[in-house]
């Protein structure tokens, strides 16, 4: 490893991590870099992996293979209380027997800081999070907003060149989530320090992330902007772990300039979706569109895309509504659009519809 | 959080109120009683409280308790070997309650049931048992002879050493055991969340486990510090003539002197020489709390 300019913040290179008495891996040879000042996030459904894969960034799990570079110097074997790194726990992890101040100066003191330095840290850092009437407290008598705001204060207070995150927001109810994600989002923007977030929550992991990992039995799957993820996954579980999306199995028939011509199963007609790279004729892959990508359309209306189907059933969200449809060979897809205009015609439940995408709006997913 | 409580028949609560008064409220009343009566010759061997319309009530028993100066020694002397014996067992049984509870959850229940065996036999046959150990021409002795390490026995049975000794060995699972309670309870993720601040293992140990494990180290200690400050089978036994403990006086005036009185009184002063600091400890940690709510109220 020469720590060239280019070379990335953090680098896990080729991590692998099997839990005795278990077979299959926890961590499976993972590799991924994240940028210095990157909001990364580590994204999939428990036991993916990813609190593993944060574990041995925070130094409390050893790989059996691989290594840990930040800022590249190799930390792998390195215990976590002489990691230049902290971390938020899942539970906060705080002191129960100290006060709110002595949790946040914990670190300051283990590294001896003197006393009237560490007043004043402790006072900027619960100022930071709007805890400066609090300090006096203990953990049991705060709320549980009170509570991940002091976790937080605690695992900024050393100045961590990388700050990890376990689930941060995980215990919070769903308004108060809302609010701390764009508290954190602002935070980390100001503070400049490089985040590694571990979350279940896709809807937290697109919010949040500069760009993110989804992880499935302790494999990277995809790695990208959140944007770049959602609109082109490249396997069936991304597409359908991030977000709804309705997955046709097809077969090639063609491939010009990133199209590809398919034959769908079970359908007439010919479909066109996305293809970066190009496919033989014959190939199996599955075509994947997102729900609000389709449109309703007239019978007579010329669409790359086109599937007659039957409305199963109407969600009705307010801003927007979600149509579950039943296709030919009783499978169904997903529609969703939006409400722009009052009081506008709903299909009914039962009825017959022409549906219709772009070839832009779909992409091949051969895997 | 709270659950409805389940209604007890009115009898079945009155239980434990029941047996707190028929076996400590009505000893203590009658040991209160003998105290402050004078002894006589006769059955029962010391004066009514009341007789004749008149209250026969003789201070002079306590009085003796600070004049004659063997009690106050005696006292000292327990308390100081007490002292002592629960301060080797809580260094020993520190480490095996942490072993215990850091054990994996399956030998768990193992080791907890070894701690424990010991109970299964008498106690009295245990500290027999230490006596024919100890002895010129015990065990240990034999052992260390067999070995060179000396070349005459040791004197270890009839000393102080002995009754610290039998002491640490036979009060052992009492500080295990709350031990064991609290280190179990505690989350490891704290343990994480210091070595991630920067503590090594011992300075988490320090700065964490141990303070947590207060509420523990504290049970068991009075758990073994009060029955040993009153103990009389361990000094009776294991300890020689010199050994003057509260509890071996105590039995020396109940049954050779036969002056129940100045027993009762004994019996009274280390009552209250034990429970007032337990209660001062408990005020102590009531006010912590209120302190803790007051500063929880803006």
């Amino acid at each position: 490893m020469s720590p060239a300019a280019a070379s990335p913040f953090l680098r896990i290179e080729n991590v692998t991590k099997r839990y005795e008495g278990t077979d299959a891996p926890a961590v499976a040879n993972v590799s991924l870099d994240v940028g210095r000042g990157e909001f990364f996030s580590l994204l999939g459904a428990s036991g993916s992996g990813k609190s593993t894969l944060l574990r041995i960034l925070a130094g409390f799990e050893t790989p059996d293979s691989g290594h840990v570079f930040i800022d590249g110097r190799d930390v792998t074997d390195l215990p976590p209380y002489e990691r230049p790194v902290n971390m938020m726990f899942q539970s906060y992890a705080l002191f129960p027997h100290m006060s709110v101040a002595d949790n946040v100066g914990f670190g300051l003191k283990q590294d001896g800081m003197p006393k009237a330095q560490r007043t004043k840290r402790i006072e900027d850092l619960l100022d930071m999070v709007h805890l400066g009437s609090k300090a006096k407290r203990k953990p049991h008598q705060l709320s549980g907003g009170e509570r991940q705001r002091v976790a937080l204060a605690r695992a900024l207070a050393k100045h961590p060149k990388l700050l990890l995150l376990d689930e941060p927001l995980g215990a919070l109810d769903r308004k108060l989530r809302e609010s701390t994600q764009f508290e954190l989002k602002a935070l980390q923007a100001r503070l400049g320090i490089t985040f590694v977030m571990v979350t279940h929550d896709q809807d937290e992991a697109m919010t949040l992330s500069s760009r993110l990992a989804v992880m499935d039995h302790g494999r990277v799957l995809q790695i990208g902007a959140p944007n770049e993820v959602y609109e082109s996954p490249t396997s069936r579980h991304v597409a359908e772990f991030l977000g709804a999306a309705n997955l046709l199995d097809a077969a090639v028939t063609g491939w010009a300039s990133g199209i590809a011509t398919l034959a769908c199963d079970g359908f007439d007609g010919s479909f066109k979706a996305t293809a970066p790279s190009p496919l033989s004729a014959g190939t199996r892959v599955a075509i994947a569109v997102r729900p609000e990508k389709i449109r309703l359309c007239g019978a007579a209306d010329d669409a790359d895309n086109k599937l007659h189907g039957q409305v199963k059933d109407v969600a009705y969200i307010g801003d927007v509504s979600t149509y579950n449809m039943w296709l030919a060979g009783a499978r169904s897809l997903r529609v969703q659009t939006t409400n722009s205009k009052r009081g506008g015609a709903m299909p009914a439940s039962g009825e017959e519809l022409w549906l219709s995408w772009d070839a832009a709006d779909a992409v091949v997913i051969s895997e | 959080m709270s659950q409805p409580r389940a209604k007890l028949p009115p009898l079945a609560s009155l239980t434990p109120y029941l047996w707190l008064l028929l076996f400590f409220a009505a000893p203590l009343g009658i040991v209160l009683k003998i105290s402050v009566a004078s002894p006589v010759m006769g059955q029962p061997p010391y004066t009514p409280l009341y007789e004749a319309g008149q209250w026969l009530i003789n201070w002079d028993n306590y009085r003796l308790l600070f004049d004659d100066g063997l009690y106050i020694a005696a006292l000292l002397n327990s308390l100081k070997i007490a002292a002592i014996s629960t301060f080797v067992t809580l260094l020993i049984g520190y480490p095996m309650a942490y072993a215990i509870a850091r054990a994996k959850e399956s030998h768990r229940s193992i080791l907890m049931m070894l701690v424990i065996l010991p109970f299964w036999t008498s106690f009295l046959i245990r500290v027999y048992a230490w006596m024919s150990i100890l002895s010129t021409t015990g065990l240990l002795n034999n052992f260390l002879l067999w070995l060179g390490v000396i070349d005459q026995p040791l004197e270890i049975l009839y000393t102080t050493f002995a009754i610290h000794l039998g002491i640490v060995y036979s009060y052992l699972p009492f500080m295990v055991l709350p031990l064991v309670a609290t280190l179990s309870r505690m989350d490891l993720t704290l343990l994480e969340a210091a070595a991630d601040l920067g503590a090594k293992p011992w300075q988490g140990f320090l700065r964490v486990t141990l303070p947590l494990s207060l509420p523990g180290i504290l049970a068991g200690c009075l758990l073994v510090f009060i029955p040993a400050t009153g103990e009389f089978v361990i000094p009776d036994l294991l300890g020689g003539p010199e050994a003057l403990m509260i509890g071996k006086v105590m039995w020396t005036e109940f049954f050779s002197n036969r002056d129940w009185p100045v027993a009762s009184a004994l019996t009274v002063a280390l009552l209250i020489l034990l429970v007032g600091p337990m209660i001062a400890l408990q005020s102590l940690r009531k006010r912590e709390a209120a302190a803790d709510a007051k500063a929880a109220t803006p």
